[in-house]
């Protein structure tokens, strides 16, 4: 047993190891240069990503509330991946700051809720997971304190979502009154389409849809996206979200098999609204992380599509399309992120003539977004191709056609991005900018990650084989 | 050799050009980067004439079958068991030719530019886009997987766009790579959807696998396909309407055609190679690609065939009048491509009703030569002329009575006046629609005669007529492209030269091919012929329509002058193209953006932007929300949360009554 638990926790304590190492960093009198204490945090960061893909077994701890098989471990691996990234990134901007190892302490308590949220195997330990996940990320949303727009962000940000966690909650509840347990495992055998049950399972949908910004439950997203620092901001939009659909999948593929009708329409109205609204909205920006707030928005419909297609080939879509997404939308967070750093911008406007001053940056934006906006042949198409053929599994066609066309029109947008670097002449060119040797590391690796998931991909298969297993 | 060897370096020797090219940087190869491209392309033609010599006349032909090979085939992503995106090369009579075509016109121009695009800055990116247009035009022809040639589809449109965008610092150059890029993607659009459609019934995304069972009318995924219906069409209707959309857009047929004429911002020897010879063909290669799964579906057939009749005749009657020489041309080819799309649309599987599947890529084949010589020409003459314009032109036969000599086998040719290849294509074509259709066949001899008539005027303004240029040639006109001057005197260097002699020759003896012996739908080879007297009428017409172009052209006159004036307003709306272009920028702009993008813009300055006024107010309510009191957005915001979980159970509740009652 004792064994057992070291082997099968391994992740959820090595990130707990990490946050006690950095509190006792923090309350040691020894004085340490920021640079040194990014430097080890990133060390031990990579290291714990590594430490993912040794000793990959399946297992039950804690009568089978925490459960663990190689597909979770794949997406734990997935999550620390998102997080170096970012971390690496945010070099330039942690440098200046005052409380790095703060920052960090968050950063990983936020990690940690999220694994113990996809390894949980009841409702109490996937909220407990949600909350843990969620409440240090509004701190973080602060955490550019000298900043109003991030304090009101992350007001804005820890409101709605206790508000979200309460209609969840209320849901769960339901869901114990009416079944009698909390398993995910015994609730399937237990709905027998009462309608309250029905309802509550509404509820979770809910809660859930906020926590992704499914349209209408978005309207916070622009604005905590906008206030919060680059790095958070790509933290919420990219780790954070694949975090939730992680388990989303699970949940409504195996909780809610059984009202599969109910939910699939229901989540397919939700998805092309999604699309939509994000589409329109990304069209008007003019700020870049609003913009990237609302291209999300989107693709989080795409997933949707693919999820609503009910089948082991939809699963796969959906981790398969959130690692590339991963990449891609961090290679573009990545770039933002050192402009607003380095030069203080942050308007679409100041990429105008980016080309020019900085070649290599503006191929990593311009191939990032041709991935998020599913050009082939980089990686974003084929998530994307996959997402509507698991999609079309259901055969509605009308909803493939518009999310196609939405395909189009968000070329349009990303496309602006890519004419204002490459084609436009800029009156106040930014300065050159040196690039830092941690962000070159995260910008190579994004790169590499679109072109690579796209173009020799065993990781799809490797997916659908473990979930088919 | 045995095809596995060899046959990948065909797309792979362009894709090293492009990326040597690209990667060195546009200084270090400065020199040299032409001669590169331009050698790795001549072995990459060479290969595929080579492949094309084993295929037809050693190993293809199998018992009197052209056999389908697949050398190369690279399993890449499975979707699911069965459903999986392949990479391979597929040799079959029609990929072997068009591999033949491309690298062959895709050598002449890349030979050609040499001397043309030579003291050009960005001569080292030219033919690194260049070499990344041939990669992707072959992988395109080649691909033995629906996905496969998607995307490289895509990443045709993507160079074509890098390539009409090259003089990216004239605004309307931007504009028209802009236009081309969004009107094919959405074109394309269909064609994704068709795909998906045809893969998920199908259950496969492999061109034979898929073929073999859709045509195969007992197949249980045939069954499937035209049990299925959505708005009262079968789904292979669906499906192969929307692939054939996609089609459309390439091959810029009515109405998506529109992005075709401004595509001509580029450099001429591009519009040769990808507005001419290749890449517009690319949709009537993609009908006769699927064409045995067309022929099961006859209503989708009706459609290409009037979508091609109308687009010729659309195309012919506009070009009368236009007075660009690239704009005349880009509408003679939108004319020609609508012949090979209507002879598609009439043929059928098996035997002699497939003559128009044989005349379609036939007239494919013959009109790669005699097409792109014309633009060739065009652009040796435009280097003279430093303009595009007809009006600027007149006597250059004693100029340049190469060009002229070039130009007039190119516009024989193309007129059908044998024994010019176009004669030969045109004829067959011609049959098949008589065979089918009387009245596709009347707009075809009518289209024959226009085009006659509109080419030879484009001929004796250019090389008759009274001269109009100024002596002077020292480049004071800035409207034509590459303003150094030609190397070895006013034709071009010899490269230039070289390239329209054999691109002539071509267009000379290409007609000669026996196509019904290599390419025929059903893969069973045999002899056909058109009758002698068959010809008569569509000759004479076309004789009759170069007299009367030579009349009012040939020499300076108010013939045309009164014409125009007497046709007056019919004459404004040719002119103007029909105002199509006009027709889409009203509906764009006064109908779908004040229909969803105003909404859309008076939600979010309303409701997001109105809630964001300033940074006072936002201190303010920071203030009050600490206070406790919060602030309107915030409930705002919950409101719509609310609203919106509301909704959700008041549609469940809908869906419950709907599933148990």
């Amino acid at each position: 047993m004792p064994k057992d638990f070291f082997a099968l926790m391994k992740g959820e304590l090595l990130v707990g190891l990490l946050i006690i190492v950095l509190l006792f960093l923090k309350i040691g009198n020894k004085q340490r240069s920021n640079e040194t204490l990014l430097r080890l945090i990133n060390g031990l960061l990579l290291f714990n990503l590594a430490a993912g893909f040794f000793c990959i077994r399946p297992g039950n701890l804690f009568g089978n509330s925490f459960q663990t098989d190689p597909l979770r471990i794949l997406e734990k691996n997935m999550l620390s991946l998102g997080t170096l990234i970012i971390s690496l990134q945010a070099y330039d901007w942690l440098r200046q700051h005052k409380h790095v190892v703060e920052f960090y302490i968050l950063l990983l308590s936020t990690l940690l809720g999220m694994f113990f949220m996809i390894s949980a195997g009841n409702l109490l330990l996937f909220f407990v997971g949600l909350e843990l996940s969620t409440i240090p990320l509004a701190a973080l949303v602060n955490f550019d304190l000298d900043k109003k727009p991030s304090s009101e962000a992350a007001i804005k940000f820890i409101l709605s979502s206790a508000f979200s966690s309460g209609l969840l909650l209320f849901g769960i509840s339901m869901l114990y009154g009416t079944t009698g347990t909390i398993e995910f495992a015994i609730l399937p055998q237990r709905l027998d389409g009462d309608p309250l049950q029905l309802f509550s399972m509404i509820l979770v949908l809910t809660g859930f849809a906020f926590k992704i910004s499914v349209v209408p439950f978005h309207l916070w997203t622009a604005d905590v996206y906008e206030g919060a620092p680059v790095a958070v901001t790509s933290y919420l939009s990219v780790v954070s979200k694949a975090a939730i659909l992680f388990v989303l999948t699970p949940v409504l593929y195996t909780v809610f098999k059984s009202p599969g009708d109910t939910w699939v329409p229901i989540l397919f109205l939700l998805s092309i609204l999604t699309i939509i609204v994000g589409n329109l909205f990304a069209l008007r920006q003019q700020n870049m992380k609003r913009f990237l707030a609302f291209s999300s928005i989107s693709q989080m419909g795409f997933i949707l599509i693919g999820i609503g297609g009910q089948s082991a080939e939809g699963r796969s879509a959906v981790i398969y399309f959130l690692l590339i997404y991963i990449f891609s939308n961090l290679g573009a967070f990545g770039v933002v992120a050192l402009m607003s750093a380095r030069a203080g911008r942050e308007r679409i406007d100041d990429y105008k003539g980016f080309y020019k001053s900085h070649p290599a940056l503006s191929w990593v934006l311009a191939i990032s977004l041709f991935s998020l906006a599913g050009i082939p042949p980089t990686a974003g198409f084929f998530g994307k191709f996959f997402l509507l053929l698991a999609g079309a599994g259901k055969a509605h066609y009308w909803l493939i056609a518009l999310a196609a066309l939405n395909m189009v029109i968000s070329l349009y947008y990303y496309l602006r991005i890519v004419k204002a670097m490459f084609m436009d002449e800029s009156r106040e060119p930014v300065e050159k900018m040196r690039t830092g040797m941690p962000a070159k590391i995260a910008l190579t690796v994004c790169v590499g990650g679109i072109l690579v998931t796209g173009l020799a991909s065993g990781a799809y298969q490797y997916m659908h084989s473990l979930i088919a297993r | 050799m045995h095809y596995a060897d060899y046959i990948l370096l065909i797309p792979l020797l362009p894709l090293a050009a492009f990326l040597l090219l690209g990667l060195a940087g546009r200084n270090r190869l400065r020199k040299s980067a032409g001669l590169i491209a331009s050698v790795l392309m001549l072995v990459s033609c060479t290969l595929a004439l080579y492949a094309a010599w084993r295929y037809f006349f050693v190993d293809g032909l199998v018992d009197g079958v052209y056999r389908q090979i697949v050398p190369v085939r690279y399993n890449w992503l499975i979707f699911s068991p069965g459903l999986s995106v392949d990479m391979g090369i597929l040799l079959d009579p029609i990929s072997v030719m068009m591999l033949v075509v491309v690298t062959f016109v895709s050598l002449m121009v890349h030979i050609f530019s040499l001397g043309y695009m030579k003291g050009e800055e960005r001569f080292t990116t030219y033919y690194a886009f260049l070499s990344l247009f041939t990669f992707s035009m072959l992988g395109l022809v080649a691909a033995s997987n629906i996905l496969e040639t998607y995307i490289f589809w895509e990443l045709v449109g993507l160079s074509s766009y890098l390539l009409i965008g090259f003089y990216y610092d004239r605004p309307a150059a931007v504009s028209a790579a802009k236009k081309a890029f969004i009107v094919t993607r959405f074109a394309d659009l269909g064609f994704l959807i068709g795909i998906l459609i045809l893969a998920f019934q199908a259950g496969t995304l492999d061109f034979n696998t898929l073929i073999a069972r859709l045509t195969d009318a007992g197949s249980p995924q045939f069954a499937g396909i035209t049990a299925a219906s959505f708005l009262g069409i079968s789904l292979l209707g669906w499906a192969l309407g929307l692939v054939f959309i996609g089609g459309a857009g390439k091959s810029a047929m009515f109405p998506l055609h529109i992005w075709l004429p401004d595509a001509m911002e580029g450099p001429t020897p591009v519009s040769a190679l990808i507005h001419a010879a290749t890449m517009v063909v690319a949709g009537v290669y993609l009908v006769a690609r699927l064409f045995p799964v067309f022929s099961m579906d006859p209503p989708v057939l009706q459609i290409v065939t009037w979508v091609g009749a109308l687009s010729a005749a659309f195309a012919a009657i506009v070009a009368c009048t236009q007075t660009d020489i690239k704009k005349v041309l880009a509408f003679s080819t939108m004319s020609q491509i609508g012949y090979m799309m209507f002879a598609l649309g009439v043929a059928r599987q098996g035997g002699e009703a497939g003559l128009g599947y044989t005349a379609s890529l036939f007239h494919l084949f013959t009109h790669a030569f005699f097409k792109s010589l014309l633009f060739l020409c065009a652009g040796s003459i435009i280097h003279v002329v430093h303009s595009n314009e007809l009006k600027e032109m007149g006597g250059l036969r004693k100029r340049m009575p190469f060009t002229h000599i070039a130009f007039l086998i190119g516009c024989l040719a193309i007129a059908g006046i044998p024994p010019f290849s176009g004669f030969f294509s045109k004829e067959e074509i011609l049959l098949a629609a008589w065979r089918s259709n009387a009245l596709v066949y009347g707009i075809g001899l009518v289209v024959s005669a226009i085009t006659a008539f509109y080419m030879f005027r484009l001929y004796f303004s250019i090389f008759w007529h009274e001269s109009r240029i100024p002596d002077r040639n020292d480049g004071s006109h800035s409207a034509g492209e590459a303003l150094s001057s030609p190397e070895g005197g006013l034709e071009g260097s010899p490269g230039m030269k070289f390239s329209l002699v054999v691109l002539s020759a071509g267009a000379l003896l290409a007609g000669l091919v026996p196509f019904s012996r290599f390419i025929v739908p059903d893969e069973r080879p045999h002899d056909s012929h058109t009758p002698l007297s068959f010809s008569i009428l569509p000759v004479s017409l076309a004789l009759g329509a170069i007299l009367l172009a030579g009349w009012l052209y040939r020499r300076g006159n108010d013939r045309a002058e009164k014409l125009k004036i007497g046709l007056g307003r019919l004459y404004q709306v040719v002119y103007q193209k029909f105002y199509i272009d006009e027709a889409y920028i009203f509906i764009t702009k006064k109908i779908v953006f004040p229909l969803v993008g105003r909404p859309a813009a008076w939600v979010d300055k309303h409701i997001i932007d109105g809630l964001m006024n300033g940074l006072a107010l936002i201190v303010a309510k920071v203030a009050w929300l600490i206070r406790g009191i919060q602030s309107g957005r915030l409930q705002q915001y919950m409101l719509y949360f609310f609203a919106g979980a509301f909704g959700l159970v008041l549609l469940f509740v809908y869906y419950f009554n709907h599933l148990h009652t």
